[in-house]
C-alpha cells in the first residue's frame, strides 16, 4: 500500500505547480488551467485523507469541488470571451487599462 | 411487481429527509433563491425598458421577503441539516445586514440601470443569488458548506463586476476579480483539506473540540494560514489587496457598493467562526501583521488617488485593516466589535457609492475628484449627504464610524494590543486627509467642468435616507445594536468553548497520524 505521505507530497507538488503557473504564465487560458490544477491538487489530498480516516465524507467533498470548478469554468470562460471581444488579446500584460 | 422496491425506496427517502424545522432555518436562502429564479424566468418575457422597472421591483420585494424570512428564522434557533447550518444571534445579525445591503443596492440600481442602458434580468437575479451565498456563509458551520457558499457569492459577483459589457474596463475588472478570486478560493480549499486531514472532520464544532483536546499538529497551523490567505483576498486585506482598486474602478458603481460591504461582512463572519469558534491555532501574528499592513498601505494608497472609486477602494482596504485589529483581541470583545463595525461600515460605504453612482452618469464619465468641484453649491443636499458618509468614514463623533472605530480600538486596548492600537489611531489621522479632500473639493472650489446634475429619483432618495439614518442612528444610539452584538458574540464563543471534559471525537485518538507522516517526509 502506498503510504499517505506520498499522496500528500504529490498533492502539494500539484498545488505548487498550479501556483507557479498562475504567477509565471501570461496567457489567460493557461492561468485559468493553473487554477484548475490547484483545485485538483486539493482534491487528491481530500481523497487521501478520506482513505486515511476511513470517512466517506472526504470523497463526497471532491464531488462538490468538481461541481464548483465546473461552475467556475463556465463563468470564467464567458468572462475571458468578453475580454477578448473588447481587447482582441489573451495576454494579461496587455489587459492593463486599469493601472495598479 | 417492480412497484414494491420503488415504494420502499421512496419511504426510505422520506425518512432520510430532514425535519421541517430544518427548512425554516434556511428560510431566507430559500425565499431569495425563489425570487431570483422568478426574475430569471420572467426576464425573456419582457422588453428591455419594462423589465428594468418590473424586475427591479420583484428583486426589492425579494429582499424584503428575505428580511421577513430572517425574522421568522430568528425565532427558531438551533442547528439544521445534520450540523451543517446554525441559526444563532450571530448568523441572524449577518443575514439581516447582508439582505439590507442588497435591498439598498437594488434601490440604487433603478436609476443606474436606466442611465447606463444595462439589461436588467440577470443583474437583479445575480444580486439575489449572490446574497444567498453570503447569507449562507454567515450561518454555515461546516467548512465545505462555507466553501460552496463562498463560491456562490463569488461567482455571482465576478459576473456582476463585468456588467457594463461594452466597456473594456468593466470586463477587465471582472477578469481580474475572477482570476484572483478563484486563486484565493483554491488556497481556502487547501486549508479545508488540511484541517480535515489534521482532525478528521470539517465541522467547526468538531474541529474545535479536536484542536482543544491535544496540542494542535503542524498541519493545523498550515491549514489556518492557508484559510487566512483565502479569506484575506475576499476581505481585501493586505498583502492580498492588489486587486481591489482595479476591480472597484471598472465594476458598476452600485455593485461596488455591494461587493465592498456584503461579501466582506460574510467573509468576516466566516473568519470570526474560524478564528474564535473553531479555536484555530496561531492566527494571532498573521492577523497582527495583516491588520497593520492593510491600514498603512490602504491609507497611503488612498492619498494619491484622483478617481473617487479608486480612493474608496483604498479606503476599504484600510477599513479591512481596522476590522482585523479586532480579530487580534479577545474572542468576545473582538467578535462584538467586528459585528458593529461591519454594520456601520456597510451603512456609510453603500451610501457613499450610491452618490458616486448617481453622479457617474452614462458610461461612468464623472468619477474623478475634479468632477466633484462645486457640488456643495450646485447640489447642496447630495453634497451634504456625501459629507456625512465621509465624516463617518473618518470616524467623527455622532456618526456610526466613530463608535465602530472606538469599539475596535477599545477591544484592542483591553486585550493589551498597544502597538496595533497606536498604528490604528495614527492611520485614522492619515485617513482623515483624503476624506476631507473630497469635502474640501465639494465646498471650497468652483466647478470648472460642466457636470450635468440630474434630479434625484425616488429609489435613490430612499436608499440615501436609509443609509444616512443608519449611519447617524449607529452614531447617536449605538447601544441597542451593540448590546445585541455582545449578546450574540458571547453565545457564539461559548457554543464551542466549555466542552473540554466531554468525550472527544474518535479522530483525536490517532491525532499524530498525518503529522507523523509529514515528519517522515
Amino acid at each position: 500500500m502506498v503510504p499517505l505521505s506520498y499522496y500528500l507530497l504529490l498533492s502539494s507538488i500539484l498545488f505548487a505547480c498550479g501556483v507557479a503557473g498562475f504567477l509565471i504564465k501570461r496567457n489567460i487560458i493557461t492561468i485559468f488551467m493553473s487554477i484548475e490544477l490547484m483545485l485538483n491538487g486539493v482534491n487528491l489530498s481530500f481523497v487521501a485523507f478520506a482513505a486515511h480516516w476511513h470517512r466517506l465524507s472526504g470523497q463526497v467533498f471532491v464531488f462538490f469541488v468538481m461541481v464548483v470548478a465546473a461552475a467556475e469554468a463556465a463563468v470564467g470562460l464567458a468572462i475571458i470571451i468578453s475580454v477578448y471581444r473588447t481587447r482582441e488579446t489573451l495576454n494579461v500584460d496587455q489587459v492593463n487599462l486599469l493601472k495598479l | 411487481m417492480t412497484g414494491f422496491p420503488t415504494l420502499s425506496f421512496a419511504a426510505a427517502l422520506l425518512e432520510a429527509l430532514p425535519p421541517s424545522m430544518d427548512y425554516l432555518r434556511i428560510l431566507p436562502e430559500i425565499v431569495l433563491s425563489i425570487f431570483g429564479m422568478v426574475i430569471m424566468v420572467l426576464d425573456p418575457l419582457m422588453d428591455e425598458r419594462q423589465s428594468r422597472k418590473t424586475l427591479g421591483a420583484i428583486a426589492l420585494a425579494g429582499a424584503v421577503a428575505g428580511m421577513w424570512a430572517t425574522w421568522r428564522m430568528a425565532r427558531s434557533p438551533g442547528v439544521a441539516f445534520w450540523n451543517m447550518v446554525r441559526v444563532d444571534g450571530f448568523s441572524v445579525f449577518f443575514h439581516f445586514l447582508i439582505i439590507a445591503i442588497a435591498a439598498v443596492v437594488i434601490l440604487i440600481s433603478f436609476e443606474y440601470m436606466a442611465v447606463q442602458q444595462i439589461r436588467a434580468g440577470e443583474y437583479y437575479g445575480l444580486i439575489l443569488f449572490g446574497v444567498v451565498g453570503m447569507a449562507l456563509m454567515s450561518s454555515a458551520i461546516e467548512l465545505v458548506l462555507i466553501f460552496i457558499a463562498l463560491e456562490i457569492s463569488s461567482i455571482s459577483s465576478y459576473v456582476l463586476a463585468g456588467f457594463r459589457r461594452q466597456e473594456a474596463a468593466s470586463s477587465e475588472s471582472s477578469l481580474k476579480y475572477f482570476l484572483l478570486g478563484s486563486f484565493a478560493t483554491a488556497f481556502f480549499l487547501y486549508g479545508i483539506a488540511l484541517i480535515f486531514g489534521a482532525t478528521g472532520s470539517t465541522n467547526v464544532d468538531d474541529v474545535s473540540r479536536a484542536l482543544r483536546s491535544a496540542s494542535p499538529p503542524l498541519l493545523a497551523y498550515v491549514s489556518v494560514a492557508l484559510m487566512f490567505v483565502g479569506l484575506g483576498f475576499k476581505v481585501a486585506a493586505a498583502p492580498f489587496h492588489i486587486w481591489t482598486p482595479d476591480v472597484y474602478e471598472g465594476a458598476p458603481a452600485p455593485i461596488v457598493g455591494l461587493m465592498s460591504t456584503a461579501p466582506k461582512a460574510a467573509a468576516f463572519a466566516v473568519l470570526l467562526r474560524i478564528v474564535f469558534a473553531m479555536n484555530a491555532p496561531g492566527p494571532f501574528w498573521l492577523i497582527w501583521v495583516s491588520a497593520a499592513l492593510s491600514m498603512t498601505l490602504g491609507n497611503i494608497g488612498a492619498l494619491v488617488q484622483n478617481n473617487v472609486k479608486r480612493l474608496l477602494a483604498y479606503s476599504s482596504i484600510a477599513h479591512a485593516g481596522y476590522l482585523l485589529v479586532a480579530f487580534a483581541a479577545t474572542p468576545e470583545l473582538g467578535t462584538s466589535a467586528v459585528m458593529f463595525y461591519t454594520a456601520a461600515y456597510a451603512a456609510m460605504n453603500v451610501g457613499a457609492f450610491a452618490i458616486v453612482s448617481h453622479f457617474a452618469n452614462a458610461g461612468e464619465r464623472y468619477v474623478t475628484l475634479e468632477d466633484y468641484e462645486g457640488l456643495g453649491r450646485s447640489c447642496p443636499l447630495m453634497a451634504a449627504t456625501l459629507a456625512i458618509f465621509l465624516l463617518s468614514l473618518i470616524g467623527i463623533p455622532m456618526t456610526g464610524g466613530f463608535f465602530a472605530k472606538f469599539y475596535v480600538f477599545s477591544a484592542a486596548m483591553k486585550s493589551h494590543l498597544i502597538g496595533l492600537t497606536i498604528i490604528g489611531v495614527i492611520n485614522s489621522a492619515v485617513g482623515a486627509y483624503y476624506y476631507l479632500r473630497i469635502i474640501v473639493v465639494m465646498y471650497m472650489r468652483e466647478s470648472r467642468k460642466e457636470v450635468p446634475i440630474m434630479p434625484v429619483p425616488i429609489g435613490l432618495a430612499w436608499a440615501l435616507a436609509i443609509s444616512t439614518a443608519a449611519t447617524i442612528y449607529l452614531g447617536v444610539l449605538p447601544n441597542s445594536v451593540l448590546r445585541y452584538a455582545q449578546h450574540s458574540a458571547q453565545e457564539m464563543v461559548q457554543q464551542s468553548a466549555p466542552m473540554v471534559q466531554q468525550s472527544a471525537p474518535s479522530g483525536t485518538a490517532t491525532f499524530g497520524g498525518p503529522c507523523a507522516c509529514m515528519r517522515k517526509l
